[in-house]
Parts: structure tokens; sequence; C-alpha cells
């Protein structure tokens, strides 16, 4: 059982709650294997709206399937064409969906704590989709997924993280939910990238590429953001992709039986090349549907929790 | 009319004294024991303690341009009942104060309301642009008491030396809003272990202190006085501790919510905590109180930044920055230094009233015989949580809502005019 009525992010999240979604992602991802033709009828009557204040191809898309399968109404709001367009605040739209008595909004939005204001003023059960350079929750939880699917277990891994530290959610939500359930993250980029209080937050700042992939079960790259050159914080992508990239030969001081993973979408040949992307070790697609099924999960489990304690 | 307060702890410059106050035309005429005349106006302040007028010489009244914050009289209404009787006012206005025209509108407005003291700080350069300087020499005329770019540095760094030096021809000091610019980059909060796990943006350290060190060598080698605005960071204090310490001719002021906060409290996203600079860590609180003890920072204001419900109830990046402090910095204050031992209620009163009126060159700031009777009555037994439903700034963006403090102001006077009563 979740205990809240929202997931923010993973920071707020028990690790007994994390095992829940992970759990039922499980189910879920049969489910999405078996290619049963009848929908599921777990969300029959509820309606999730999703809420891109940023664009996005597959987080939203995954929202709005992973509701459909499970036979949820679904609505989505584009910030472009909306009355968001004419100033109306995050609170009044809020207010506004919440008037037509949906059970859940999953947001985007640029600005870190969007989610949380949104949450704090609906009766709708708010679900992070990336709020600016805080959190990613269902992006974290499927990375865990995927891991825990590969290895069977996600406690003593190492997990390798690379790129822009610093402006990643993602990163900041896989260090909370890792060490949660007991992996080691070590994390690496330009200085630039980094943020301060890595260590207190439980990550491993690695002192260099070498250190933060050896022996690593996992490797993760995070899209580098090609607007972060124009602001100064590395000087080209070549020189990225040479100090800060993961190629085939960087990726022998994993573990053999290291998997490759990435939030996508991928600039080929900066921070993976594309031999790593393609390769065998890499489970970028199969994280894709796994993605779906965590969505899946945490919709199940917020129903529940509103039948229970709402 | 004669007004006696008496019976009760009267705060003088060194000293406090259980002792009564003659006031007659708005000056205090005597200090003393003496029985009242008949016919003169009593007022009782027996278990009370009667305080010099607080001068508050950072606040933002808002007027002209932005009443839908504050105005003259709400924001006098609040000074008053913050037992603050005099104010400087910052030219963050629109139209913005770089002009005698609106120094002198503010003056004659705050004349009328009758309930504060406001004096005008005017801007450095025309429009807070930072390009060519205003109107000094005209605006001091029409009663500015110092210059501030308020919100901002100026960042070319030779205009601010020509304002410094300008401004000094006309005996005005430069209020120094420290801040580079270019290493806000945007941020919203101090950078560090807190804007990491939120994910709002983090403004070192360092875009203070470059700002504090810059404006300190251009004092230093122009040999004029510079006052620093609103220290946030330790290590702004130990910049300002070095200059004193080689005679550098600068004055520093603080503010409650620096010595009382941490940026712990940003975690929930209340974006009543977004102020400019942005409330630092544990280290940095402590540094301010040590600051405050051994003189580094001469005094405290407020910043008293009221903003409308709707500049704060959004997306923390897109909260208006500031604290609507003004009814809390005596309580805060009275809390956090003087009953936790950190420093004397005289020398807390020192700070608050009497260094600020000296920094500003202002007639008052203290008790005594022949000034004018700005003063105020407080209970200091008093321990209450803050309410900012009392408040009488139209800002209630306060972080303290809720927390208990010690220190109620009672009764205020300016000019031995009441502006401000509990009952």
């Amino acid at each position: 059982m979740l205990r809240h009525k929202d997931l923010l992010g993973l920071q707020y999240t028990e690790p007994e709650e994390i095992q829940e979604i992970l759990d039922g992602a499980e189910g879920c991802f049969d489910f999405l294997c078996s290619r049963d033709p009848k929908h599921r009828e777990d969300l029959k009557g509820r309606t999730l709206v999703t809420l891109f204040y940023e664009n996005s191809t597959r987080t939203r898309t995954s929202f709005e399937l992973a509701g459909k399968y499970l036979g949820a109404n679904e609505v989505n709001i584009s910030t472009a064409s909306s009355s968001v367009q004419k100033g109306e605040s995050l609170i009044d739209t809020g207010k506004t969906l919440d008037s037509m008595k949906i059970d859940f909004i999953a947001i985007r939005h640029p600005m870190a704590g969007a989610p949380k204001l949104l949450a704090d003023n609906v009766r709708a059960s708010v679900i992070n989709g990336g709020d600016g350079m805080h959190e990613h929750p269902t992006q974290a939880l499927l990375d865990m997924f995927t891991l825990r699917r590969s290895k069977g277990h996600l406690d003593g891994l190492k997990v390798a993280i690379l790129g822009d530290i610093k402006h990643s959610r993602v990163a900041l939500s896989n260090t909370f939910g890792m060490t949660k359930m007991g992996a080691s993250v070590y994390v690496y980029g330009p200085e630039t990238m980094m943020p301060q209080g890595l260590e207190r937050l439980g990550a491993h700042a690695a002192k260099s590429r070498e250190e933060c992939l050896e022996g690593a079960d996992a490797v993760m790259g995070l899209r580098i953001q090609l607007e972060r050159m124009g602001g100064g914080l590395f000087p080209s992508l070549g020189e990225y992709a040479k100090f800060y990239g993961v190629n085939e030969d960087a990726l022998k001081l994993a573990k053999p039986d290291a998997i490759i993973l990435h939030p996508g979408p991928v600039n080929r040949g900066v921070e993976l090349t594309p031999q790593v992307i393609d390769g065998g070790s890499s489970r970028i697609n199969r994280q894709v549907t796994g993605g779906l099924a965590v969505r899946m999960s945490v919709l199940k489990l917020l129903a529940e929790y509103r039948d229970c304690c709402m | 009319m004669i007004k006696c307060i008496m019976n009760g702890t009267v705060v003088l410059k060194d000293r406090e004294i259980k002792t009564d106050i003659l006031i007659e035309n708005g000056i205090i005429e005597s200090i003393g024991d003496f029985t009242p005349l008949p016919g003169c106006e009593i007022i009782d302040a027996a278990g009370k303690y009667v305080l010099p007028g607080i001068v508050d010489m950072h606040v933002h009244f808002r007027e002209p341009g932005y009443e839908g914050k504050e105005d003259i009289e709400t924001g006098s209404r609040a000074a008053a009942h913050g037992g603050v009787t005099q104010v400087a006012c910052m030219p963050n206005t629109d139209p913005t104060c770089d002009n005698a025209v609106v120094v002198s509108y503010i003056v004659h407005r705050a004349k009328e309301v009758g309930l504060c003291k406001v004096h005008p700080v005017g801007a450095i350069t025309k429009g807070q642009k930072g390009e060519t300087l205003a109107d000094i020499g005209k605006m001091k005329g029409a009663g500015a008491v110092a210059l501030s770019e308020d919100g901002k540095s100026v960042m070319n760094s030779q205009i601010m030396r020509l304002g410094m030096e300008y401004g000094n021809g006309f005996g005005l000091k430069c209020l120094c809003h420290c801040e580079d610019i270019n290493l806000v980059d945007g941020g919203v909060v101090n950078e560090g272990y807190n804007s990491t796990m939120t994910g709002l943006k983090g403004i070192p350290r360092a875009a203070e202190d470059i700002i504090i060190s810059r404006d300190i060598c251009l004092a230093e080698s122009i040999g004029c006085p510079v006052h620093i605005c609103h220290v946030s960071t330790w290590s702004g204090v130990e910049i300002i501790r070095a200059a004193k310490k080689r005679g550098v001719h600068v004055t520093a002021e603080t503010c409650p919510h620096y010595f009382a906060l941490t940026d712990d409290c940003i975690t929930t996203y209340d974006t009543y905590t977004k102020v400019n600079p942005p409330i630092r860590e544990e280290r940095d609180r402590q540094a301010i109180i040590a600051g405050l003890k051994d003189g580094t920072l001469d005094c405290i204001v407020t910043d008293h930044a009221p903003h409308a419900l709707k500049d704060k109830q959004v997306e923390y990046n897109l909260a208006a920055f500031g604290i609507s402090g003004i009814e809390t910095s005596f309580a805060l204050s009275y809390t956090y230094l003087v009953k936790s031992g950190v420093m004397t209620l005289p020398e807390l009163m020192r700070k608050m009233s009497y260094v600020p009126a000296q920094i500003l060159g202002l007639e008052g700031g203290e008790i005594k015989e022949g000034a004018p009777a700005d003063l105020f009555i407080a209970d200091l037994n008093a321990t209450y949580r803050i309410d900012s439903s009392t408040f009488l700034s139209k800002g209630k963006n306060t972080p303290f809502n809720g927390m208990e403090v010690t220190g109620k102001v009672v009764k205020t006077f300016m000019d031995g005019k009441e502006t401000y009563s509990e009952e």
C-alpha cells in the first residue's frame, strides 16, 4: 500500500513502496508481453489526465497507454493549445481539472516543485513525470525494474551514471531509488555538471570515468542537453564524448554482464557510441516496455490508495 | 499635550533603568522618577519595557506603482505595529525613485499619513539600469537620505565608482545590494545540498561575496564610506570583518531571516522562503550571529518586501523574491539574539535604532532628553505564535507564520503621537 496520494519523487518514497511498485510492475510486464487482446479493466471508470508543460514523446505516450491498457479514460492536455497559454496559473488549471472529477494527473513541468504545488491544491493523485532538475520518479522506477529483471535483485549492485548529473532529474531520482534498494550509485561527469552535496545524498562522486565504470552492474549514460553547450558547461560534443562518453573500450571496465541503460532520446556518438547503444548489453529499448509496466503499476497502486484512504 | 510613560524599564543607549519619561510637544522632556502633574496623559508601562523607536533602514513600501503589494499608509501602519518609527524605503518603485519628483512624492505622502518617518533612498542610476547616474544632487535636495540600486548591483564597476564618488560629494552613501548577476544565472535559492535535493537552481555565495569585495575595494580606493545591504553569507562576514580591521569605512546590515532560518526551510517549496539574497546554511547563520555580536555587522534591518498573494502562489521559480518582515523583526531579534544570550537588550536596540540612524545621519534612534519622542513599549514576557493574519502590511508573505517568539509591541509613539496600540 502506498502512503501518499501522489508520487512526487523517490526521496519521499519508502523502500517498501518502491518494492511494491516494482513487484506490481512484474504482472503488468507479463501482461504486456502476452499480447492478450483483452484490455484490462482495473481502472475502469477512472480518468487520467496528462498535463505536460515540456515536450515529451516517450514519457507522455507511456502514461497515456498505461492508463488505456488498464481501462481508464485518458485525456491529454497540450499546454500550447490550452488556457495555460492565456496565462492561467498552475493552481487554477489544477482546480479546473479537479472539478471535472478526474483521478490522476501526470504532470511534466520545467520547474522543480511544480508537481507538489499542484498536488497540494487538487484532490486528484499527482504523478511527477519530471520536474525541472528535481525528480523523475517513474523513469528511475523503470530503470530499477529493468535492472532487477536482469539481475534478479538490486541490493549490492553497482550502478554507474555518467553525464550531466547536476541538471538531471533522472540521476537524482535514481540516486534516491537505487540507494534505498541497497545498490551503490557512482556518478561521474564534467565538474561543471556535478551538483553539491552528492555524498550526503548517498551517491559516490567518482574521480574518474574508470572509477565510475569499474565493476559496474549497470551503466547509464544521461542525455546531454545540447543547449548546455551554449551555457559553457562543456566546450564541444567531441570533447564531451572523448572524456565523458562510454564506448566499447571503456565498457570493458564494467562487469562482463553489465547492462546499458539510457533515459532517451539518445545522442548517438555523444554519451554512448552506436556500438554500445546497439550492442548485446543494451537494454535501452526493453526499458521502454518496462516503463509502461511501471506506470501501470503506479496507477493501480494509487487507485488502491484512493479507494482506501480518501 | 504632556504624556507620562510611568513605571517602565527604559532602554537607554548603554543601559536599562526603571524610570519614567515625560513627553511634551513630541520631545522627550525629561527622564527620571516624578509625580505626574494633573491633566497629563498617563501611560502605565509597569512590567513592560520602553524602547527607542526602531530605525529600519531597508524597506520596500512599493508606492508609487505597486500599491497592490503595499502603499505608504499600510507600510507605515505595519511599521508602527513593529515598533518602527523611521524607515528608509528603497527606490524600486514604478516609476523608479531616481528623480526629485518621486522623492518629494514619497516624503509628502508619508507626512500626510503621519505614522512613520519615511526617508526615500534614491536610485544610483536612471531607471536602475546601471548606465547613467540619476539626478543625485536634486534627489538629496528633495529629501533622499542615501543611494541604492536595490534589488540588483550596478554591474559596471566604473559606473558604481562614479556613483559612489558623486554621491559622496552630496554626503549620500551607497547602500549596496551585492549580487553578481552573471553568477546568479537564474538561481532562486542557496546553492548547496538543499538546492540539489529540491532541484531548485542555486545561487553560490560567491555571487554575493564578489560584489561585497568589489564595493569595499571601490570605497577604499576612493576613500568614501560604503554600506553593505542584507549580508547573508559567512564569507561575506569575513570579508567585511577584514575590511573593518584595516580601517575601511564600511558598515553592514543583516536581516532576521538570515540569523533565524537555514535553507532547510526551502525543502517544502514554500515560496515565502524565497528571498534575495537567499537563506543560507547553518554555518552562515552562525557567522551572521557572530558578526552581529562582534560588531562586524552594524545593524539589523528587515528588507521588508511585501507581496500580493498571487505573486507567491505560483511555482517557486516564478514567485517574487521577498519577505514581509517589518512586523516580526523586533520579536525575532529579541528571541534569537537577546533571549538566547547573544547580546543584551541595549546592545540589540543600538543595532536596531541608534546605529542605523547614525549610518544615515538621521535624528533620533535613542531615548534621551531633548530627542524626538520616538519610542515603543514592549511586553517582553509575552510569548506567542506569529500570525500573519494580524499583519497590518498588505504583504502576508512570511516564512515565520506559526513560529513561537517572545516580545510583543504594545504601543508605539512617533514624535510623541501614538501610532500603534495593541488595544
